[in-house]
């Protein structure tokens, strides 16, 4: 068995004091790719929230370990430094800041915490051009500040040159495929399975069985009111695609 | 309407008296008119109480509980060469003028090498016999009558520049008027105005720097009369950066012609009070003026910008922008009043106020004002007052920045919005850093405990 990088033990956690994760169990092995489907309102933001250290999340019960270290007691900037990535669904817009400044100052604090050398401004520009070109994203974005005034696309594409340069040992993708055409979400798929690696995970979030055409998942997971459900190969997405969540959550309720 | 706070005012004839006493007041060489002028219309308006509309988040208290002592004589002693240099744009090349207390000093004052045509002198230097007549045209951009800082100026200005640049000229390298307050005694009160023309087809860059050299609460009551003609291109920046305890009164007046360009920045980072009347006539067709401002205050600071867009002609553009920084008990007051007159068809008029407050009881009054009289008109404004986003916040930290460097970040790139507007790269470059620095040095921006755990 190869190493565990995450490992969620009976997870329970609220928004404003309402349940939202009941019990969620999970552990995610080197060089997997795990997928969490659900219907909406099952809970799946909530869990990638949590692991990427949203303060609005209270975590009422249970345990992660990222890495053999308790992921809970570390701040969202020492957990992407740690080789954490969440790659929004809806990416923020932030004004007045470069993209190129803002990426290479994060990559420079990972760096910085991997006792690695910092990049200077031609290095970092090497780096995230050759990023830029497999993501098919104009280079003129890195002069652009963050987001803004990027279409739904390119913010998604923007996400995932990030976790190209970034390189983290775990990516929680949230969504990536709302709002990409078919097209581009070819592109962004070609972009994150040539960042699967035998020393890192992935961790897949989405509604639609869709995306993992493109990103063929090891396992699969199905999330339904808090509690992971049921737990199957890559087939049980084509299952849950031909005959919808309605039929396994159906069959959940009644005992087998 | 006698109100406590009016009954308080010191009394006019404290503003009138050293009047009396000043052989410059009737000296015919020294515009003696216009002075008059200024006197009267102080004598009848008086100074301003929050009663008043424009007035009405700007109490006055930290200028009438100071003495009014006009610095009316040159001083006795000139700061040094190697002090200027340490001011901000102290090295930066080309012309300038420093005036201390209220008064040219050629001695601090380098003109260098202008192009043909360029007229570049002190009024004082104009006004001593057999030398240039003052401009028939000082007190027309700003008349006594658009304030009563204003009319006081114009009753006790000492001295100032005239700059006329002649048609289809470019000066490439800005021209710094640095205003440097020296004197001791709080309510010491520099009265400077200038006279800028810039002629048809021509471009200039002018800084206007107010700073101290003193801790005493002084008093800056400056007056810029700005002719813009047909074409030209200006950059004006104001840079205010004085003592905490200083007084900042500053009015812009101009007029600008037919396809001109004006970019007219503000960046008011001193004073306890610091007030800035911009008031822009558009009087030619398809030009385009840009006001653009940013406050950084702290303490018991308050930062003031009155702005009145007149767009007299069509198809011209305004657009105005400040950015508001607040910490501590400080204030920030923005009023913009656009006026389309009739004839202004096609007016493209856009005005924006965000401010930030980085404490729970800064607080900022902003207030937009339309008067629109043309019908085909695309007039917009807008205003935000808040805090940090905390989802950009937290975008910042996901990639690994510290809680403290994603609010440095997000505070400098919200300044950086006006800052990248100033067009010369030198200028703004130097801006740019300066800025940086008051923003890190600011305990509100730091994290409690350790910078790396919260």
């Amino acid at each position: 068995m190869s190493d565990i990088i995450l490992e969620i033990c009976n997870l329970h956690a609220s928004v404003e004091n309402k349940p939202i994760l009941k019990g969620v169990d999970l552990v995610l092995r080197a060089g997997e790719v795990h997928a969490i489907m659900g219907p909406n309102g099952s809970g799946k933001s909530t869990l990638s929230a949590v692991l990427a250290g949203r303060e609005e999340y209270q975590v009422t019960a249970g345990q992660i370990r990222y890495g053999g270290k308790d992921l809970l007691e570390m701040a969202p900037e020492e957990r992407a430094r740690e080789g954490l990535f969440l790659a929004f669904q809806y990416p923020v817009e932030i004004p007045g800041v470069n993209s190129a400044y803002f990426l290479k100052a994060a990559l420079n604090e990972i760096r910085k915490h991997r006792g690695q050398p910092q990049l200077d401004a031609m290095e970092f520009l090497t780096l995230v051009k050759e990023k830029m070109k497999l993501l098919d994203l104009r280079e003129d974005f890195l002069k652009r500040p963050v987001n803004e005034s990027f279409s739904g696309g390119e913010k998604k594409r923007n996400e995932i040159v990030q976790m190209a340069v970034l390189e983290p040992r775990l990516a929680v993708l949230d969504e990536t495929d709302s709002g990409l055409d078919i097209d581009a979400l070819k592109v962004v798929s070609a972009g994150v399975n040539r960042l699967k690696l035998p020393t890192t995970a992935q961790l897949v979030i989405t509604h639609y069985q869709r995306l993992l055409n493109y990103i063929v998942p090891d396992f699969v997971h199905v999330l339904s009111d808090g509690r992971i459900v049921r737990s199957g190969g890559k087939e049980l997405a084509h299952e849950l695609e031909a005959r919808g969540y309605e039929w396994l959550l159906k069959t959940e309720l009644q005992p087998a | 309407m006698a109100s406590p706070k009016t009954s308080t005012l010191p009394q006019r004839s404290v503003y009138l008296e050293p009047f009396a006493a000043w052989p410059r007041a009737t000296d015919s060489a020294w515009c003696p008119a216009l002075r008059q002028s200024g006197l009267e219309h102080f004598e009848q308006a008086g100074l301003p109480t929050t009663q008043d509309e424009d007035w009405r988040f700007t109490p006055l208290t930290p200028f009438t509980r100071l003495p009014f002592r006009p610095l009316l004589n040159p001083p006795a002693l000139l700061p040094s060469l190697e002090q200027l240099d340490h001011l901000t744009f102290g090295r930066q090349d080309g012309p300038r003028l420093v005036f201390v207390d209220g008064h040219l000093a050629p001695a601090l004052s380098r003109v260098g090498e202008l192009p043909e045509g360029v007229f570049l002198a002190g009024l004082s230097e104009c006004a001593r016999p057999g030398g240039e007549p003052l401009p028939a045209e000082l007190g027309q951009y700003v008349p006594p009558t658009d304030s009563a800082f204003a009319a006081l100026n114009a009753a006790y200005f000492t001295d100032g520049v005239i700059l006329r640049v002649p048609p289809e000229t470019a000066i490439q390298t800005p021209i710094r008027l640095v205003h440097i307050t020296t004197a001791p005694e709080a309510g010491s009160a520099a009265h400077l105005r200038h006279f800028i023309q810039v002629g048809r087809g021509s471009q200039l860059t002018v800084i206007g720097m107010c700073v101290s050299l003193t801790g005493a609460a002084h008093v800056t009551n400056l007056v810029t009369e700005l002719a813009v003609e047909e074409g030209a291109r200006l950059e004006w920046v104001s840079f205010q950066d004085e003592n905490p305890a200083a007084v900042h009164l500053a009015t812009l007046g101009g007029t600008f012609g037919k396809s001109s360009q004006a970019w007219l920045h503000s960046f008011a980072l001193g004073s306890r009070l610091s007030r800035t009347n911009i008031r822009t006539h558009l009087g030619g067709p398809g030009l385009e003026c840009v006001l653009n401002g940013l406050y950084l205050t702290r303490n018991q600071q308050l930062a003031d910008h009155h702005m009145i867009v007149e767009h007299a002609a069509p198809h011209c553009a305004s657009h105005e922008y400040f950015n508001g920084i607040l910490d501590d008990r400080s204030r920030g007051v923005f009023h913009g009043r656009i006026l389309v007159r009739q004839a202004a068809q096609k007016t493209d008029a856009k005005q924006t106020n965000k401010n930030i407050l980085l404490s729970d009881e800064a607080q900022v009054n902003t207030k937009p004002q339309l008067e629109i009289y043309a019908d085909d008109v695309k007039c917009t404004h807008g205003a935000t007052i808040g805090q940090l986003d905390e989802d950009c916040i937290f975008y910042l930290r996901a990639r690994g920045l510290g809680l403290e460097s994603a609010r440095q970040l997000l505070i400098h790139a919200f300044a950086g919005e006006i800052i990248e507007r100033v067009q010369h790269e030198s200028v703004r470059e130097e801006l740019d850093h300066l800025i940086r620095q008051r923003l890190e040095q600011n305990p509100h921006l730091h994290v409690e405990g350790s910078p790396e755990h919260v």
